[in-house]
């Protein structure tokens, strides 16, 4: 199951200045992007970011208005959706109602007339893999929601597509069997290696299966990264509010490494670009002190206590009567109502771009 | 909802009782022996095979059975096509609009104004071919033109049920236009197809006023023959032929429901 | 836009291409239907305001005789012969549907009080005679009013008709006639609007002390427009039109429009007041659905959005 390229090129995919519009709203904005063959990408953003849209593009069910879509020598906008090496997992799984599950798994192949002795052998692996032999014989109506997935994701992989697109394949899973799919989906793109590319509005799926990340933003990209990056290291606004966790901090800088900010300064380890904008720092990153730091040194009070289990998660509300959420180690013990003192690391504080 | 006052069963029964009690009565009176009149003279069979040899009956059962099966063979094609044209096109806004308003016309207009303007429609083609002649032709056609309608309103709600999800399902799975149709949207479309059949067929049997009046002398059809018999005077055949069509219509709607419940429930193996 | 590459379910291709393949879909169905039945309606209006030949044909003099003579005018002067025939056929539709709603609304709600398992099987027990030719109803209802049946039996004896007398050709057979035809029309629209309506609606009007007829008219009338109307609609309109009832259980006296077109395309052989009549009846139709529209717009603005 590897894909050796006749011309001995790798299969990348590479997406340049793609822009796309419906009638006067302009979904994609020339937007480019590579994806080495075998990666395993997500594109991560709300709902109307473009996401599914871009995904539509490359499975060959809309045309841009201008870019190009290539993968390795073959230019795919050339090919009309069913001579494109690429398959879908639909979001609503688009199973064929009125065709078993093994029928619905060897359709592509019966499409490409593969021989039957050839077709049996390759749509029983698939089924094995995704563990859904015992079902070969039921309709899709008789199955449940997570079963119906798996045997949309044979019938896309028994195909051996060069790039398998998922349309927010677990948008209709409950949230124990979401999590049980996110590792099938890990395991199976190592076993089978080719390139996935993941449609999702969700930041936990996308941190837990993929190798790179792509925030989209109003048709562009706000960030591309590995997952740590883009959790870790937002470099926008939007990036951090939109996975969520970081706190975010308003300031002002004057071209000196100290933003100020309601509370009090900052010490940055360089100077801001911007006169105005945002600070971000990642709740585990603050430290909870019991005298004043040397640096960045914060003073608070506790005024909420949670226990998550691994952790505690305190709210400190500041001078500024603004809030701080802070993760600490369940060793940790804070009672609510109790002055401290906060350390934000300098190396910890994001500059973010608005 | 319990606390129903009982008036309520009472009219209700009425109303059943107002439905079914006259074709008791045909039912029963078939099976009466006496030849004029119906004075119960006892209990006999022999309207039916009375019916079974009667030139005249037999020949506009084979007439009504040939209008409904060539009307609805045409309207079935025609409605399917047309249905197809108009879902899976992207006309402009306009045009839809139109052919709905076009496609609901004949469901709305009253029998008697579509049988006047086809027997007009039949008199100036008349000027031009003999085929128009009032006879089993102009039957055919008129009993077609209403019911492509009735066929292509049942599939093009079976199409619209059919999502776009699944056009791109197989076309991602690399099947083309042909495949697609032959292996996706027909198998899908199928009981709506027959569905819109069933209907038209139906609707054929059905139909008296558009018959009426676009009929010739060797086309007389089952219902036709009984209101021309109900002028000459009535003979027990002719309750035993109503019996054996309510009779034949009821089995039909049993056994149209019986499938359709078969095809509701699970395969299993 | 014209010749642009589009993709429509996956496939590339071009508007022009697209229409044309839609036109072949739809060209044999509509061309049919323009032939048979749109060419020949709008003649119908046209024809309406032709001449009568001397030999019953048809003269392209174009008059407005033919509605003057509906409204009762002709050579001899004015007689109320037409008037009534229109009269009577407006009035039958209207009685006839009271009733069948009367009717009707009690069977909607006795349906929809049965347990769900039985609730198809009445549905179908009301809908199958309407699936049985009309002629062979109303032959039945002759057979079931002839003289020597129980019923006339018990007219003859409390001395309602002549003893050995069949209880048609009279007005009551018609009445008969046309409801038994139409009650299966009234029902259905009107069993879907009450198995969905909301009760609790109907106990908050009684809650509020409502009296039976306001809890009636506010709680459940109300809720069920939409289905009234529909039934309203599915009785009337087709009534307004019928001819073979009248005429087999109304005898030669009892016409209605229905009747009037027929002997004009009949016997009498002058199509254009036949196609006059016709036009009268299109028109009372659509008179009737906006004259309802507006009642159901005046009765439900309180149950808008509901919905």
């Amino acid at each position: 199951m590897t894909h050796p390229p006749a011309d001995g090129r790798p299969l990348d995919l590479a997406i340049r200045a793609i822009d796309k519009a419906f009638g006067s709203v302009q979904v994609l904005r020339g937007l480019s992007l590579d994806i080495p063959d075998g990666q395993f990408v997500t594109l991560l953003g709300p709902s109307g970011c473009g996401k599914t849209t871009l995904l539509r593009i490359i499975a060959g069910f809309e045309a841009p208005d201008r870019g190009t879509v290539t993968l390795g020598a073959v230019d795919l906008l050339a090919l009309p959706a069913h001579k494109r090496p690429v398959n879908t997992v639909f979001q609503s799984y688009a199973l064929f109602p009125h065709l078993r599950c093994e029928d619905n798994v060897a359709f592509g192949l019966r499409s490409r007339r593969i021989p039957e002795a050839e077709l049996r052998p390759r749509v029983r692996e698939a089924m094995e893999t995704m563990r859904i032999t015992e079902f070969a014989r039921r309709y899709p109506h008789e199955l449940s929601g997570g079963q119906r997935q798996r045997v949309a994701l044979a019938r896309a992989l028994v195909n051996e597509p060069e790039v398998l697109l998922l349309d927010e394949p677990m948008s209709a899973l409950d949230a124990k069997l979401r999590h049980e799919v996110q590792g099938e989906l890990k395991r199976i793109q190592r076993k089978y290696q080719i390139t996935f590319i993941l449609v999702t509005h969700d930041q936990d799926e996308a941190i837990a299966v993929s190798d790179r990340i792509l925030i989209m933003q109003d048709g562009g990209i706000a960030q591309d990264g590995t997952p740590e990056q883009v959790y870790e290291r937002p470099v926008s606004r939007f990036v951090a509010e939109f996975m969520g966790s970081a706190n975010l901090l308003p300031a002002r800088c004057a071209g000196t490494p100290v933003a100020v900010c309601g509370f009090g300064e900052l010490h940055l380890p360089a100077p801001a670009t911007w006169s105005e904008g945002h600070l971000a720092i990642r709740p585990e990153d603050i430290e909870v002190r019991q005298a004043q730091p040397a640096v960045n040194g914060v003073a608070g009070r506790i005024s909420e206590r949670l226990f998550r289990g691994d952790h505690w998660e305190l709210l400190v509300t500041l001078g500024d009567s603004s809030t701080l959420r802070i993760t600490t180690e369940p060793d940790q013990h804070h009672s609510e109502g109790e002055a401290v003192w906060l350390e934000l690391p300098p190396d910890d504080l994001l500059v973010l771009r608005d | 909802m319990s606390r129903l006052p009982r008036w309520i069963g009472w009219a209700s029964w009425l109303g059943v009782v107002i439905l079914y009690i006259p074709l008791l009565a045909v039912a029963i009176l078939s099976f009466n022996s006496t030849r004029y009149g119906q004075q119960w003279g006892g209990f006999t069979l022999d309207w039916y095979a009375k019916m079974a040899a009667n030139e005249a009956i037999l020949s506009a059962a084979w007439n009504s059975l040939l209008l409904g099966v060539a009307s609805t063979l045409i309207a079935t094609v025609a409605g399917t096509l047309l249905a197809i044209g108009l879902h899976r096109t992207p006309w402009p806004r306009w045009f839809q609009r139109g052919s709905d308003l076009a496609i609901n016309l004949p469901v709305v207009t009253p029998d008697i104004i579509l049988a006047i303007a086809l027997v007009g429609a039949f008199a100036v083609l008349r000027e031009w071919s003999a085929v128009f002649k009032p006879g089993l032709v102009t039957l055919i056609i008129a009993h077609a033109t209403f019911q492509i309608s009735f066929v292509a309103l049942v599939v093009g709600s079976r199409l619209a049920t059919i999502g776009r999800d699944q056009v791109e399902a197989a076309r991602d799975l690399y099947a083309n236009t042909g495949q697609i149709w032959l292996r996706v949207l027909l198998p899908q479309l199928m009981p709506g197809i027959i569905a819109g059949a069933l209907l038209a067929f139906t609707i054929s049997l059905d139909d008296f006023v558009v018959s009426f009046f676009v009929s010739g002398p060797d086309s007389t059809t089952l219902p036709l023959l009984i209101y021309a018999s109900v002028r000459r005077g009535v003979t027990p055949e002719i309750h035993a032929l109503s019996t054996v069509i309510v009779a034949g219509t009821m089995l039909a709607i049993i056994l149209t429901a019986w499938l359709q419940t078969r095809r509701d429930a699970t395969p299993k193996d | 836009m014209a010749g642009r590459t589009l993709i429509v379910d996956g496939y590339l291709t071009t508007r022009p291409r697209l229409y044309g393949r839609g036109t072949l879909l739809i060209l044999g169905a509509f061309l049919w239907m323009g032939v048979f039945l749109f060419a020949p309606l709008a003649g119908l209006a046209v024809l309406a305001f032709a001449t009568r030949g001397e030999y019953g044909g048809v003269e392209w003099t174009f008059t407005w005789g033919n509605l003057v003579r509906l409204a009762g005018w002709d050579e001899f002067g004015f007689s109320w012969n037409h008037v009534q025939i229109v009269w009577r056929s407006l009035w039958l539709a209207t009685v006839t549907t009271v009733l069948c709603l009367l009717i009707g609304f009690p069977m909607a709600f006795w349906i929809a009080a049965k347990p769900a398992r039985w609730r198809g099987l009445l549905l179908a027990l009301i809908m199958v005679p309407s699936c049985v030719n009309l002629v062979i109803r109303t032959y039945a209802w002759q057979q079931f009013l002839g003289a020597q049946m129980p019923a006339a039996w018990v007219a003859q004896h409390l001395g309602l008709v002549p003893e050995g007398s069949a209880l048609y050709p009279t007005v009551a057979a018609v009445y008969l006639g046309m409801v038994s035809c139409m009650l299966p029309f009234t029902v259905l629209p009107l069993y879907t609007s009450v198995e969905r309506l909301d009760w609790t609606l109907v106990e908050a009007a009684r809650d509020l002390h409502a009296g039976r007829l306001r809890t009636f008219r506010h709680g459940i009338l109300a809720q069920c427009m939409p289905g009234l109307l529909a039934a309203t609609i599915l009785t009337f309109i087709p009534s307004l039109g019928m001819f073979v009832i009248s005429d087999m259980l109304g005898g030669a006296k009892f016409l209605l429009i229905g009747n009037l077109i027929q002997q004009q395309f009949g016997s009498m052989n002058d199509w254009p007041f036949g196609a006059t009549a016709g036009l009268f009846l299109v028109l009372a139709s659509l008179v009737a659905l906006w004259g309802l529209r507006l009642v159901s717009e005046r009765e439900t603005p309180h149950a808008r959005g509901r919905r």
